[in-house]
């Protein structure tokens, strides 16, 4: 089988979710990337590197500077034509593309895969990750999306892949960018942080959730995250978001403080290694779940924590 | 403009899912069922649309068995205008559910179709923007801000990184994330005045759309048991943990 993949990159750099992405493909056969984007010749040549990749594609143009699915979705199909498989990694532009090509190509997509148990069967999370399916698809092509946390990320270098420029169809006219507001953190990014300290509604107000969560977050080399109920509370902006519908994350240490373990927040961290609550209510879930909990006020037990490491 | 809202009727969102002892699937017998909670977002997007006096009509639309008539009534209750019914007893899947709805815009032409990001219950994500591939209209999927101006939809979107803005030309596919508004419950008088709104019914073959499965569940597992942990006297203990684990030196 060959797959395409699209790459998703920043800055001039391949994202981490591609590299794993990269890995699920290569379960299925033959890796080729699609690079698409504005000034992307840098990227070509780094992806080209990836260890395991063959040919990338390379759609170099102003249609598809910020990833537009109106636009990157028929280059896409018209790559379909010589691939028989599409993975994207599961990110929100991974998962805004992708949809946008299964159905163009008449295919049911297989959102956010677990594992690939053979060339059709895959299993996916459902239900907030409380039920796992192992799904067949019947499919002649493949359209998948990879959950970057369950895959191993392919090597950045090794691989000696052979650069193809395309050109795609350009702007289909249908919709144009306007702006982006991307927050600024100097800490970790948190889908691929080691370890993550993330706090919860009970830290009642934003400067509580600076004062408390990030100086041990800085401790630990963390990155910070936060339930839903913290971002609705406009402690930290959303994309700070752990759960269902934030960030799927799965580091080696989770450290979840004043968080109550509901199970739309446990959908987004129930896979890391070891995870550490603290939290004043002893019968909060979040404790069915932590291998080491620790019953206290967060006030009093995280900057104590905090000075003594 | 007319707006389409498609809503689907899941596992109520604080039910915690059994999966059935046989591996066939979640066991919702007997399980308190609900409208989608991106769905609920999408109606009340669109019945502010109506309320600024963009929107002009509201349809509903779901696909499923005949309780889905309860779900229709609820967004009937919130505020849309008729609804319509395609009845289905077996599941029909993302690419199914965006052909039928493509029909369905083909016949009423809406100037906006709102959808929820996901449904909480096969957490898939696609059926927004496979409609808006069937129907060639352009996305603006997990939206946080919806503003309509002229002929165009300005929708800022929930990405990785924060937000980003684009421009869409109208008719166009908007899909809702959690932050865009607060949905509002239906009044009793509102819930009886629902009653009394129109709901046609319809199946998949009205509109010659084949849903036939295109893929097969050969199995559903529970995931993996975390062991029990053990809860730790105090801090010290907490920082010798940390320790041994390699993340504190």
């Amino acid at each position: 089988m060959k797959t395409l993949v699209w790459v998703e990159h920043e800055g001039g750099a391949v994202k981490d979710a591609t590299l794993s992405a990269i890995t699920a493909a290569s379960k299925l056969g033959e890796v080729h990337l699609l690079v698409a984007g504005e000034g992307v010749g840098g990227v070509a040549d780094a992806a080209a590197k990836i260890a395991g990749v063959g040919k990338v594609h390379v759609a170099d143009g102003a249609a598809y500077a910020n990833a537009l699915p109106e636009n990157v979705a028929p280059l896409v199909v018209e790559l379909m034509g010589h691939h028989d498989a599409f993975v994207a990694p599961a990110t929100a532009n991974g998962k805004n593309i992708a949809p946008r090509v299964a159905a163009l190509l008449d295919v049911m997509q297989i959102s956010e895969i677990l594992s690939v148990e053979s060339e059709d069967s895959f299993t996916r999370p459902t239900y907030a990750g409380n039920a796992i399916a192992t799904v067949q698809s019947s499919d002649a092509k493949k359209v998948i999306t990879v959950r970057a946390t369950a895959f191993e990320k392919a090597a950045r270098e090794g691989g000696s892949g052979s650069i193809e420029a395309v050109s795609g169809g350009g702007d289909a006219g249908l919709s144009s960018f306007v702006g982006a507001e991307i927050s600024k953190s100097e800490r970790p990014e948190l889908t691929s942080a080691k370890v993550i300290v993330s706090g919860g509604r009970a830290l009642q107000n934003g400067e509580n959730f600076h004062a408390i969560i990030e100086p041990l977050a800085d401790k630990l080399g963390a990155a910070v995250g936060a339930s839903r109920a913290a971002v609705d509370a406009g402690y930290v902006p959303n994309d700070y978001q752990v759960g269902q519908t934030g960030k799927i994350v799965a580091p080696e240490v989770y450290v979840a403080i004043g968080i109550s373990g509901a199970i739309q927040h446990l959908a987004g961290m129930k896979d890391s290694k070891t995870i550490i609550a603290i939290n004043k209510d002893e019968e909060a879930p979040i404790f069915q779940v932590a291998d080491y909990g620790l019953v206290g006020d967060l006030f009093k037990v995280v900057p104590e924590l905090t000075s003594k490491l | 403009m007319k707006v389409l809202v498609p809503v689907k009727r899941v596992i109520d969102y604080n039910v915690k899912p059994r999966v059935k002892m046989d591996g066939t699937g979640v066991d919702l017998a007997n399980v308190k069922m609900s409208m989608n909670p991106f769905d609920e977002i999408a109606v009340e997007e669109a019945i502010r649309l109506k309320e600024k006096g963009v929107a002009t009509e509201i349809i509903a639309v779901s696909i499923g068995e005949q309780k889905a008539q309860e779900t229709l009534r609820t967004a009937l209750a919130m505020g849309a205008d008729r609804a319509i019914l395609i009845v289905s007893e077996t599941e029909v899947e993302p690419l199914g559910v965006a052909k039928l709805l493509a029909k369905i815009v083909e016949e009423e032409a809406p100037g906006l179709v709102i959808l929820g990001k996901q449904a909480i219950d096969d957490d898939s994500n696609q059926t927004g923007q496979m409609l808006a591939a069937l129907t060639g209209r352009p996305q603006g999927t997990f939206a946080s801000k919806v503003e309509v101006e002229g002929d165009m939809v300005k929708v800022t979107r929930e990405v990785d990184g924060g937000l980003e803005t684009v421009s869409l030309k109208t008719p166009a596919i908007v899909t809702t994330d959690l932050r865009l508004n607060e949905p509002r419950y239906a009044s009793l008088p509102n819930i009886m005045k629902a009653k009394s709104k129109p709901l046609a019914q319809k199946t998949p073959a009205d509109y010659g759309v084949d849903v036939t499965p295109r893929l097969k569940t050969l199995k559903v597992a529970e995931p993996p048991k975390r062991s029990a942990g053990i809860k730790v006297a105090d801090v010290d203990e907490l920082v010798a943990k940390l320790k041994a684990l390699g993340v504190a030196a």
